[in-house]
């Protein structure tokens, strides 16, 4: 049986940086469901946040500064020890990946430029005009030719094998052969990315159905603040697809129908770069009210900016608007309405990004240390990534140093995989039943009507019973044409299984968590309420149903107020 | 508007040669070929295998050759193809895996050769590099490249001789050695000084047509040609001396 030391389950930016830490001494894998260079984190655009001081407007910013920002940013809901600890090490992370080849663009001098940010007190967002994601990306991944990390792409992780506590290891679908086997690890780092495609309008890649989170909860880890999931405000009309926060920090305006620049009676300080729980709240009651067109989206405008700001510093979303809706943002405002973006919940880790089960880690949007809260600001999920992963990777290898106990039975893994095997020949030997793409629609629908921007008791609890429906109907799916090998059919169908256990985990969340905080919004409790609140939201599997816990959110030094911008 | 999708089918485990299939497919308005793809997938024949992720021309997966021309399906609009038959085949150059799904190996380890990773050099500076913006924008163009492999399978130097490494690896090669923060000695890029290597190029340009991000990976290819003579010339001279 394939064994390893650490195995690395997604090559985003989070898993790579978890395989470039881990000991290279160590038997070390990454395994991801496609190719490293085609996972989401490559859609990253505007940037990352560390506080640098390189802009002339920066002033005397610090890590401190940066901390207190995510922190109140986060709605108070951020674990303070973590949300310091992040920022702190936000700056050698940064010339850490310049030193491996990141091409950040630069300021005169030749230092890293920076651009401001939603919800940041200073200008501190680095970048590579607006392809962020993209040149780290790939750059972690040349590196990890460099350091000749063992890649196993197009494998589906499928379970996380569990015995005695302690993680033994995954199945995999591999779809290359169609082969469903069992994966030896004796340290397991899940970096499986977010969820994105549960809501009918997301920025996120097809390829986000969010099943490590699914996993770790069937493997009996607890998922943390699900309830908190995060809206875009500036997703492309017509696709959804991601128009970069940076398009607001160059000074892109927001306008309605009217042509007001109307975050001025949202967030009359910040304007356009108040925080993304606010900004996309505000977008969607201007549409509701029909200050948006076609009832449907606003405006954000970039034309004053100019043809040559626009191509140095936004290149990729003046291509996108081309490619994708016809419109030059040099000569028209550009279309755009929130859409699904980001999860600030997760799989509940803690500092050293480990979960409750011994050997199992996880870091990046399917983790929660929690460092975003109740809303995450612009630019520091991709330093999420970049330091959980790395402590990941370096607290996966201590792990491994100190371990004495001996590998498991192998029984137990080859059993796993056969149960999965059959899992999917009884999909295959239905001839009548409903398949996936007609249960994700349903439940897309439901998330999408019912878990969305602005939410009730009444519907959170209307789409708890939906889903738990959806899930009957799950238990007689049939797969119609018989064929294993590159079957995303088969991909589609497993991950569904997970996918209503993540949606059940959001939405109980939502419905029991009666205040407003972040980007949860109960028009009901429209108020954020510290007394009862101030603490995570803990869902776990209990004898086959979810159990819902809390615990108290660590303050440090940053008192909760309001939050005005 | 009525379309015919004829879809280049293979399973090598299965059938003994490719073949095409027909499938009636309705399309509307800013439907993108990728869109297309799934729709067919999910209501007509599940088993039918292409690539995907990130649906916004940025993951580079699912390149594939549509009426013709490689390209990615997901920004390429049904309604721009002017067709109501649309032929789509596997990227050439590479061994189909299963319909559309052909296998990047090759293209891959062609990457791997030229050390595609900066030489940042012994020494780490504290605050990171300082670099000037006129100097890294002269690779700008090749750090947009998103590695789809379209120039790798419109290039007939690599149709011909599998040990060409093709352009993007050239390319890439020479985003590195343009980089002013990259410390590789001429030794070491110079080994594409071979007619696998920087030699190899029939400058057809074939790589500029079909890049879906106009990264021009052919300038890259000439310009390590520039790169590679002047090299010579200034040693020949410096051995004169």
């Amino acid at each position: 049986m394939i064994t390893h030391d650490i195995l690395v389950v997604g090559g985003g930016l989070a898993g790579l940086s978890a395989a470039l830490a881990a000991d290279p001494h160590l038997s070390v894998a990454v395994i991801a469901r496609v190719h490293p260079l085609r996972s989401h984190s490559v859609a990253a655009q505007g940037g990352i946040n560390a506080a640098l001081g390189n802009n002339p407007g920066a002033g005397d910013d610090s890590w401190e500064r940066h901390a207190f920002d995510t922190i109140k940013g986060s709605d108070y809901l951020a674990d303070q020890d973590a949300a310091e600890l992040m920022c702190q090490k936000a700056v050698p992370a940064i010339y850490e990946l310049d030193f491996h080849g990141v091409p950040f663009s630069r300021f005169p001098g030749g230092v890293i430029a920076q651009r401001p940010f939603g919800g940041a007190g200073f200008p501190r967002t680095c970048y590579a005009a607006d392809r962020t994601g993209l040149v780290i990306l790939h750059t972690l991944y040349e590196q990890s030719l460099k350091k000749q990390v063992k890649i196993y792409s197009e494998a589906l992780v499928t379970k996380l094998v569990v015995d005695n506590g302690r993680c033994e290891g995954v199945i995999v679908y591999d779809l290359a052969t169609g082969e469903i086997l069992p994966l030896r690890a004796r340290s397991v780092i899940f970096a499986t990315g977010g969820y994105g495609r549960v809501y009918l309008k997301t920025t996120n890649a097809y390829i986000n159905h969010g099943s490590g989170i699914g996993i770790a909860y069937r493997a009996g880890v607890a998922l943390k603040d699900m309830e908190f999931v995060q809206y875009h405000p500036t997703s492309l009309y017509g696709k959804n697809i991601l128009i970069t926060e940076g398009a607001r920090g160059e000074g892109g305006y927001l306008l309605n129908n009217k042509g007001q620049r109307f975050m001025a009676d949202y967030a009359p300080t910040a304007m356009e770069l108040a925080p993304r729980d606010i900004v996309a709240r505000a977008i969607q009651t201007e549409i509701d009210k029909g200050n948006g067109f076609e009832n449907e989206y606003v405006h954000l405008d970039l034309r004053h900016l100019g043809e040559k700001a626009i191509n140095k510093r936004l290149p990729a979303v003046r291509e996108i608007c081309l490619n994708f809706a016809g419109i030059d943002p040099v000569k028209n405002p550009i279309p755009i309405q929130p859409a699904q973006h980001y999860s600030m919940g997760g799989i509940d880790v803690d500092v050293r990004s480990a979960s409750s089960l011994e050997g199992f880690y996880a870091a990046g949007e399917c983790a929660c240390v929690s460092v975003h809260g109740a809303n995450r600001l612009g630019g520091n999920s991709l330093l999420d990534t970049i330091v959980f992963g790395k402590i990941a990777g370096e607290e996966a290898s201590h792990f491994i140093q100190g371990l004495e106990r001996k590998d498991g039975d192998d029984k137990i893994l080859l059993d796993e995989a056969a149960a999965e095997r059959q899992k999917v020949e009884d999909w295959m030997s239905r001839t009548s039943g409903e398949k996936a793409h007609d249960l994700l629609n349903k439940l897309k629908v439901i998330m999408s009507e019912k878990v969305g921007l602005f939410r009730t008791k009444k519907q959170l609890a209307e789409a708890l019973e939906g889903i738990r429906q959806i899930r009957e109907d799950y238990g007689h799916a049939c797969l119609p044409g018989r064929c294993l090998r590159y079957s995303q059919a088969i991909i589609n169908l497993i991950e569904f299984g997970y996918m209503l256990d993540l949606t059940e985990a959001i939405t109980l969340g939502a419905l029991r968590r009666e205040e407003t905080r972040g980007s949860h919004f109960r028009l009901d409790f429209p108020q954020r309420n510290d007394r009862d609140w101030l603490k995570h939201t803990l869902v776990s599997l209990k004898d086959g149903r979810p159990d819902v816990g809390y615990r108290d959110v660590k303050i440090t030094k940053y008192k909760p107020q309001e939050r005005k911008y | 508007m009525e379309c015919i999708f004829r879809i280049l089918r293979f399973d090598p485990v299965e059938d003994e040669c490719p073949y095409f299939q027909d499938f009636g497919y309705k399309t509307q308005e800013k439907k993108s070929l990728l869109e297309a793809l799934m729709d067919i997938r999910n209501e007509q024949d599940c088993t039918l295998s292409f690539r995907y992720s990130c649906r916004e021309a940025i993951c580079g997966s699912c390149a594939m050759v549509i009426n013709g021309k490689p390209d990615l399906a997901c920004r390429t609009m049904v309604e721009s193809l002017n067709s109501t038959l649309v032929v789509i085949e596997p990227l050439p150059n590479l061994e189909i895996q299963k319909d559309l799904a052909v296998d990047m190996e090759p293209f891959w380890q062609a990457l791997d050769k030229v050390e595609p990773y900066l030489f940042a050099g012994m020494e780490r500076p504290e605050k990171g590099h300082r670099v000037e913006d006129k100097e890294m924008e002269k690779i700008d163009q090749y750090i947009a490249c998103i590695l789809c492999g379209c120039c790798y399978s419109a290039c007939p130097v690599v149709a011909r001789d599998e040990k060409y490494l093709g352009p993007a690896a050239l390319a890439k090669l020479y985003r590195f050695v343009k980089d002013p923060r990259d410390k590789r000695g001429y030794a070491r890029w110079s080994r594409v000084n071979t007619e696998a290597g920087a030699w190899g190029c029939d400058t057809v340009f074939k790589c500029n047509d079909v890049c879906p991000k106009k990264v021009r990976p052919a300038d890259g290819i000439e310009g390590l040609r520039r790169k590679l003579v002047v090299e010579r010339i200034t040693r020949v001279l410096r051995l004169r001396k």
